[in-house]
């Protein structure tokens, strides 16, 4: 074999190993040779789910704006977003499309270049509102000489969102108090009124309270005593959910089937907007791009070694059997959270009220726990008909925490005060341990327009 | 044949505009009648909101309010955002036209005239009140046949709003006064 053949020999070895080692790795759960870069934190969890953005092989910017459209779509709709598409699909505004293409999620928000990725998961460089608004000041003389890198500081504009922050809400919340007098969490909905969701199996488990002789688990296999003592004492047995409302699974065919460790396919049964916000958060969307369930080690916060193998579901929170709401309020976020805002809680004046309601010193809902702000109870229309839920979301108030604002913050807080609050980055990190040492002037400008301006006969019609 | 299919929906969804025209070719239609068609159907429907809903139930009878933040008002949608929100609809589902509510005089500074054109047919129909104005213009890479109809102020409520509006820049409109224009886009061959 002359020294040609050898080298052709060679290369068609090395080439069909390459392509076998690529073939593998398509069929792996690993995947991260494909990806093209590190991605933001938002995804990051979901990186070796390539499938849930590239929906398919072929098709270009369209098939990832309706994977974006997909996942945040309905959240973009629920806050009248400021900049939808429709607004820069009409040809007036095709010199703005021009400079930024705003049409498609992906102009602002590219994925895998986390050299250049802001917050909010922004990769365009902080001053792009000037692309449209470099004449803002015409109409708003307060607004003469800011820079453009300022326009989205907390407590002045978002891209999306900006429902806490309109000219009107600001103006109507001006001078209000730093802790109002009615300081109180919303009240969840009561059981009865959830039955009312079409959904619910409001007649395989009508409303009676059941106790430890009536339990149904004839097919399970851990007969404990101390697993009945402990469904006895829950909402669950309370409602007359029993135990097979979980445990057990009916086929197409009729047939039924015990399930040793439900999962949140049961709960959603009856709790399918708590598990719809678990599977679209940071908690449960991995399970939702078919991966395995989040542990706290792939987390990019810091979380506690000790949980690092903890996989999460419902139960990982609620415990199973148990669902006591107050510790999955509170010690089920911190026996993962390991974060300074995390650690500070126990310190906090908010930790003081939750303290004092769990303890029985002051009323229901007056308490605020982890869940109150990062799970929060909010007003949902379900079957037409308005529930108070809690959100199990928890990043969906949080991209920008402005969002914060409406629905959890202003239950016990004047406007002026959230603002400045959310805006102390430092304050946030000990947890709202003290008071803002940062003021933003949104309130304060529209007081000053508001003083300059004659008063209007009549507020709308 | 893009022009066509629009023509064709157009058609349809106009059919009780242009029933008298049952025989007309799909094909023949002119850019000039679609947006004539278009306008009656929204003026028609813009005035009926305006007076059987916002005059009647805020204004006159005060049942309920009308606000532009009606959602956190528990309110009414005005009468203009109800236009706009139909004209964000039209949009989603990929029209191949459409349509802004514009003015000289705007509440919201992005609604002022942007396109020379905008900003000759506004000040066309406001100075010539009664006449539409037709022009072409490109833009970005499309050409579009381009009409702008005025917009009246029909209703009390209308002008009462606009007048005392913190972000008005004009106080002193009149009933039957030109306030602004609604400005009607299709894409044409160049």
């Amino acid at each position: 074999m002359n020294r040609k053949n050898a080298t052709w020999i060679l290369w068609s070895i090395f080439t069909v190993l390459i392509l076998i080692y690529f073939i593998y790795k398509i069929g792996s759960n690993d995947q991260k040779i494909f990806s093209p870069g590190e991605m933001t934190h938002g995804h990051h969890q979901i990186e070796m789910a390539c499938s849930v953005c590239h929906t398919d092989s072929f098709g270009g910017g369209e098939i990832l704006q309706s994977a974006c459209v997909e996942c945040h779509g309905a959240e973009l709709k629920a806050v009248d977003d400021s900049h939808p598409k429709s607004k820069f699909t009409n040809p007036r505004n095709a010199s703005r499309v021009k400079e930024l293409d705003a049409r498609v999620c992906v102009t602002c928000h590219t994925e895998h270049k986390s050299e250049i990725t802001g917050e909010m998961g922004v990769t365009l460089p902080e001053d792009f509102c000037f692309k449209c608004h470099q004449d803002v000041a015409e109409d708003r003389s307060s607004h003469k000489g800011m820079a453009f890198t300022t326009c989205a500081n907390s407590g002045c504009h978002n891209y999306h969102d900006n429902s806490a922050l309109y000219e009107d809400f600001l103006e109507k919340h001006i001078g209000e108090k730093e802790v109002l007098s009615e300081a109180k969490n919303q009240k969840k909905s009561t059981v009865e009124q959830l039955t009312l969701m079409s959904r619910y199996p409001v007649k395989q488990y009508p409303l009676i309270k059941l106790t430890q002789k009536d339990r149904d688990s004839s097919f399970g296999s851990d007969n404990d005593n101390s697993v009945s003592y402990e469904w006895e004492m829950t909402a669950h047995a309370e409602a007359g959910v029993n135990c097979s409302a979980c445990h057990q699974q009916k086929s197409v065919s009729g047939e039924i089937t015990w399930i040793e460790k439900p999962t949140e396919q049961s709960c959603k049964s009856c709790h399918s907007e708590e598990v719809k916000g678990f599977l679209d958060g940071k908690h449960g969307m991995r399970i939702k791009a078919g991966l395995t369930p989040m542990t706290p080690a792939m987390a990019k916060q810091p979380m506690r070694p000790i949980s690092h193998n903890k996989e999460l579901s419902c139960v990982s929170c609620h415990s199973s059997h148990k669902f006591d709401v107050k510790h999955a309020a509170v010690e089920a976020c911190l026996s993962c959270h390991d974060d300074s805002h995390s650690k500070a809680y126990k310190q906090s004046p908010h930790f003081g009220t939750w303290h004092k309601e769990v303890t029985g010193q002051s009323d229901p809902d007056t308490g605020v726990s982890c869940a109150s702000c990062h799970m929060p109870r909010v007003m949902k229309e379900i079957d037409e008909h308005k529930l108070v839920l809690s959100e199990h979301n928890q990043n969906l108030n949080l991209r920008p925490n402005e969002k914060m604002i409406r629905e959890v913050c202003m239950n016990c807080h004047g406007l002026g005060f959230s603002i400045d609050a959310l805006a102390d980055k430092n304050l946030i990190k000990n947890n709202f341990n003290g008071r803002p040492s940062v003021h933003v002037e949104s309130i304060d400008m529209v007081e000053d327009r508001l003083k300059k301006r004659k008063k209007p006969e009549g507020e709308g019609l | 044949m893009k022009f066509k299919q629009m023509a064709f929906l157009g058609m349809a969804s106009l059919a009780t505009v242009l029933s008298g025209c049952s025989d007309t070719k799909v094909s023949g239609i002119e850019p000039k009648t679609m947006t004539d068609a278009l306008f009656s159907v929204m003026e028609a429907d813009r005035t009926v909101y305006t007076k059987l809903i916002i005059g009647r139930l805020a204004k006159k009878e005060k049942v309920i309010k009308a606000s532009e933040h009606w959602k956190d008002e528990k309110a009414l949608v005005l009468p203009a955002q109800m236009f706009r929100y139909g004209a964000e609809r039209v949009a989603e589902k990929g029209a191949d036209f459409s349509y802004s509510l514009l003015s000289l005089w705007p509440v919201n500074a992005q609604n002022k005239p942007k396109t020379d054109v905008e900003k000759e047919g506004l000040k066309f129909i406001a100075d010539n009140p009664g006449q539409n104005f037709y022009s072409e213009e490109k833009l970005g890479d499309t050409n579009y046949f381009t009409a702008i109809y005025p917009d009246i102020g029909v209703a009390g409520a209308c002008i009462s709003c606009h007048n005392n509006h913190k972000d008005t820049p004009r106080t002193d409109f009149k009933l039957g006064d030109v306030m602004g224009g609604v400005v009607i886009r299709i894409p044409v061959k160049g």
